[in-house]
C-alpha cells in the first residue's frame, strides 16, 4: 500500500464512509442520534478514541504480536487494549477535565462497545498500512462516523415534526433513512478506491 | 511450549493493563467520604466515586431499577436538590421538560463526587430493616396468634394503618434456611415503637410453625418494611370493610388508627369466619359502634350449627353487601383475606356499581 495518508484521511470519511459503506458502530450510531447536540459529543469521543487506540493497537501489533509470532491472538489483545484504553480515558478526563466529561466522557463506556473501533484495527492490520496511514485511517474514519451521525441526528429531528406510518415510527424510519444515506454515499465512490 | 509462551505473553499484556487501571481507579476515582442529606432528615457517609444508585443500594434504601444502572429504564428518578453537576447527555433522553425544571435526575448515572442532597419518595425512603424483640403473643383462636413486637433499632416505625411488614423467620430444627413471609401490622401507627401482627398457622407453613411453635417472648426477630399501598384515602366516603382469619390484622390496625383521629364516615365491617370458634376480638369491634357515630360490626357464619345457638349473620358476605351499599359511586371497599374471598367480592362490588379503583385489598394465599 502506498497510498498517501492523505488521500487515505479524505477517503475514510467519504468514499469508504465506516458507519454508511461499512455499516460498523451501528448500536449508538442508532441510539444516540436523537439530539444533535449529544450526537457531535460521541462523534468527537469517537474520533478521539479511534485515533488513540488504533495508534496504540499498532505499536502492539507491530512490536509486540508480531515479533513474538502472536498475530492469532490480535483479536483478544485489540479488545483488551480497546476496553482499558477506554477504561483509563474515562477516569483521567473525569478527574481533570469535569466539564468535558459531562459533555463527551460520559459516552466512553458507549464506544467500549463499538464495532468501528475494533474494525477499524482490523482493516489496518488487513490492509497493511503504515503508522502514519492508520492515523490518517482512523482520524478520517472517525470524522467520516461523525458527519454520519450528525446528518442523521439532524434528519430525525427533522423527521419527530412529520406524520411516519405508526409501524415504521423510531428504528424502522431511521434505518431506511440510513440506508438513503448510505446511497448517497455511493455517489462518491470511484474517486478513489482504498478497500 | 510454545503454547505456555504464547499464554504468558497474552496474560501478561492483559495483566499490566489491569495493574494500570487498578492503580488508575486507586488515585484517580478516590473522592474520599461523602454525605447524603435524605429528604433532610437522615444522612447517609458513603465512599465516594460510585453511582448515587449503587451508594443508596449500600445503605438499604432501594430505588426501583429495572435496567440495573444502565441509564435505559428511568425507573430509578429522584430529586438531587444540591451537588449533582449539570444533567448528562445519558439522562436527557428519559427526562421531560418538567422534570429537568425540578432537578429530577436518573440516580444510575449521577455520581456521587461531593455531597449531595436529594429527596426520595417517603414510602421508599421509611423501607429498611428493623430489630425487635417478642414483647408478648395472645392466643386469639386455636389457630391464631397476635405477637407485638417492642421495636429495638432503630426504635420507631413510621407506617400507615394497613401497611405490611416482611418478616424474617430464622433457620430452626429441620428448615436450614432463613424464610421471609410478609405479615400486614395489625397495630396503630399512633403506637410507634410496637407493631403487632396477627399471624394463623398453616399447616406445613414454614414461617407461621415457627411463629405459633417455637417463638417466645423476649426472643430477637428482624423484618423489614413498611410495604403496600394498602391503607385509608382520605374521602368522605362509606367505606365497607371486608376480612377473613388473619384478614382481620389490617382493619383492626386502620380501626384503632381511626379511633385516634375520629372519623364521622358511614363504615361497615363483615369478617367471614366458619364457626364461633374462628371469631376473635368480637367484644373489642363491638366497641368501636359505640366509638364512631355509624359504624356496624357484622361477623358472618358460613358453617354454624344449631348446638352453637348462633344468632348472627349466616352465609357469605357476598349476601349483605346490596343491603349494606347505600351509594356505591361514593362507596370505598377495603378487603383483606384469602384470594377466593377477595375475588367473590370484587366482582360482587363491581357489579352492584362501586367503582375498581375504590377497591382496595391485599391479597394472601
Amino acid at each position: 500500500m502506498t497510498i498517501s495518508p492523505f488521500i487515505l484521511f479524505w477517503a475514510a470519511i467519504f468514499t469508504s464512509n465506516i458507519l454508511l459503506t461499512n455499516f460498523l458502530g451501528m448500536c449508538s450510531y442508532l441510539s444516540v442520534s436523537r439530539e444533535v447536540e449529544s450526537s457531535f459529543g460521541l462523534g468527537i469521543a469517537v474520533t478521539f478514541v479511534l485515533i488513540l487506540t488504533s495508534a496504540l493497537n499498532w505499536l502492539v501489533y507491530y512490536y509486540i504480536l508480531v515479533p513474538l509470532n502472536l498475530v492469532y491472538l490480535e483479536y483478544i489483545v485489540f479488545i483488551i487494549v480497546i476496553a482499558a484504553t477506554v477504561q483509563l480515558l474515562e477516569l483521567l478526563i473525569e478527574r481533570f477535565t469535569p466539564a468535558l466529561y459531562y459533555t463527551l466522557g460520559i459516552f466512553l463506556p458507549l464506544i467500549t462497545v463499538n464495532c468501528a473501533i475494533f474494525g477499524v484495527a482490523l482493516f489496518m492490520i488487513i490492509r497493511r498500512y503504515t503508522f502514519l496511514q492508520t492515523l490518517a485511517y482512523s482520524a478520517g474514519s472517525g470524522l467520516g462516523w461523525l458527519l454520519a451521525i450528525l446528518m442523521l441526528a439532524g434528519i430525525r429531528t427533522r423527521i419527530r415534526e412529520k406524520m411516519v406510518p405508526t409501524g415504521l415510527a423510531g428504528t424502522g424510519i431511521t434505518l431506511i433513512t440510513t440506508g438513503i444515506m448510505a446511497l448517497a454515499f455511493v455517489g462518491f465512490s470511484g474517486i478513489v478506491n482504498v478497500q | 511450549m510454545l503454547i505456555v509462551r504464547d499464554i504468558l505473553v497474552a496474560s501478561a499484556i492483559s495483566g499490566s493493563l489491569a495493574v494500570i487501571l487498578v492503580i488508575a481507579q486507586r488515585y484517580l476515582n478516590d473522592y474520599g467520604d461523602c454525605t447524603i442529606h435524605i429528604n433532610q432528615k437522615r444522612d447517609v457517609t458513603v465512599k465516594g466515586g460510585i453511582s448515587l444508585l449503587g451508594a443508596l443500594t449500600d445503605r438499604q434504601i432501594f430505588l426501583p431499577s429495572a435496567c440495573g444502572g444502565k441509564g435505559s429504564c428511568g425507573t430509578c428518578k429522584c430529586k438531587v436538590d444540591n451537588g449533582g453537576g449539570p444533567v448528562l447527555p445519558t439522562e436527557k433522553p428519559l427526562l421531560n421538560a418538567q422534570e429537568l425544571a425540578g432537578n429530577i435526575r436518573l440516580s444510575c448515572q449521577v455520581k456521587v463526587k461531593s455531597d449531595l442532597s436529594i429527596t426520595i419518595p417517603d414510602a421508599i425512603f421509611n423501607i429498611r430493616r428493623y430489630n425487635a424483640v417478642v414483647s408478648e403473643i395472645v392466643d386469639y383462636t386455636y389457630d391464631i396468634k397476635g405477637v407485638t413486637f417492642a421495636l429495638t433499632e432503630p426504635a420507631t416505625i413510621d407506617f400507615k394503618a394497613g401497611q405490611y411488614v416482611q418478616l424474617e423467620a430464622p433457620p430452626y430444627v429441620n428448615v436450614k434456611q432463613k424464610t421471609i413471609r410478609a405479615y400486614s401490622i395489625s397495630s396503630k401507627p399512633e403506637d410507634n415503637n410496637h407493631i403487632q401482627l396477627i399471624i394463623r398457622l398453616v399447616p406445613e407453613g414454614i414461617c407461621t410453625t415457627w411463629v405459633h411453635q417455637y417463638l417466645q417472648v423476649g426472643d430477637p426477630v428482624s423484618f423489614t418494611g413498611p410495604y403496600g399501598d394498602f391503607f385509608i384515602r382520605e374521602t368522605q366516603a362509606d367505606m365497607i370493610f371486608i376480612a377473613g382469619g388473619s384478614g382481620m390484622a389490617p382493619i383492626k390496625g386502620m380501626l384503632e388508627h381511626l379511633q385516634m383521629t375520629g372519623c364521622n364516615r358511614r363504615m361497615l365491617f363483615f369478617f367471614g369466619a366458619r364457626s364461633p370458634k374462628d371469631l376473635y376480638l368480637t367484644e373489642e369491634f363491638k366497641a368501636f359502634e359505640q366509638v364512631f357515630p355509624d359504624f356496624t360490626y357484622s361477623p358472618v357464619l358460613s358453617r354454624a350449627n344449631p348446638e352453637d345457638n348462633w344468632t348472627g349473620r349466616t352465609g357469605y358476605i357476598m349476601t349483605y353487601l346490596p343491603e349494606a351499599i347505600h351509594d356505591p359511586k361514593h362507596t370505598e371497599a377495603y378487603m383483606c383475606g384469602s384470594p377466593a374471598m377477595l375475588s367473590s367480592c370484587q366482582k360482587d362490588l363491581l357489579a352492584l356499581g362501586v367503582p375498581k379503583e375504590n377497591i382496595y385489598f391485599d391479597s394472601f394465599g
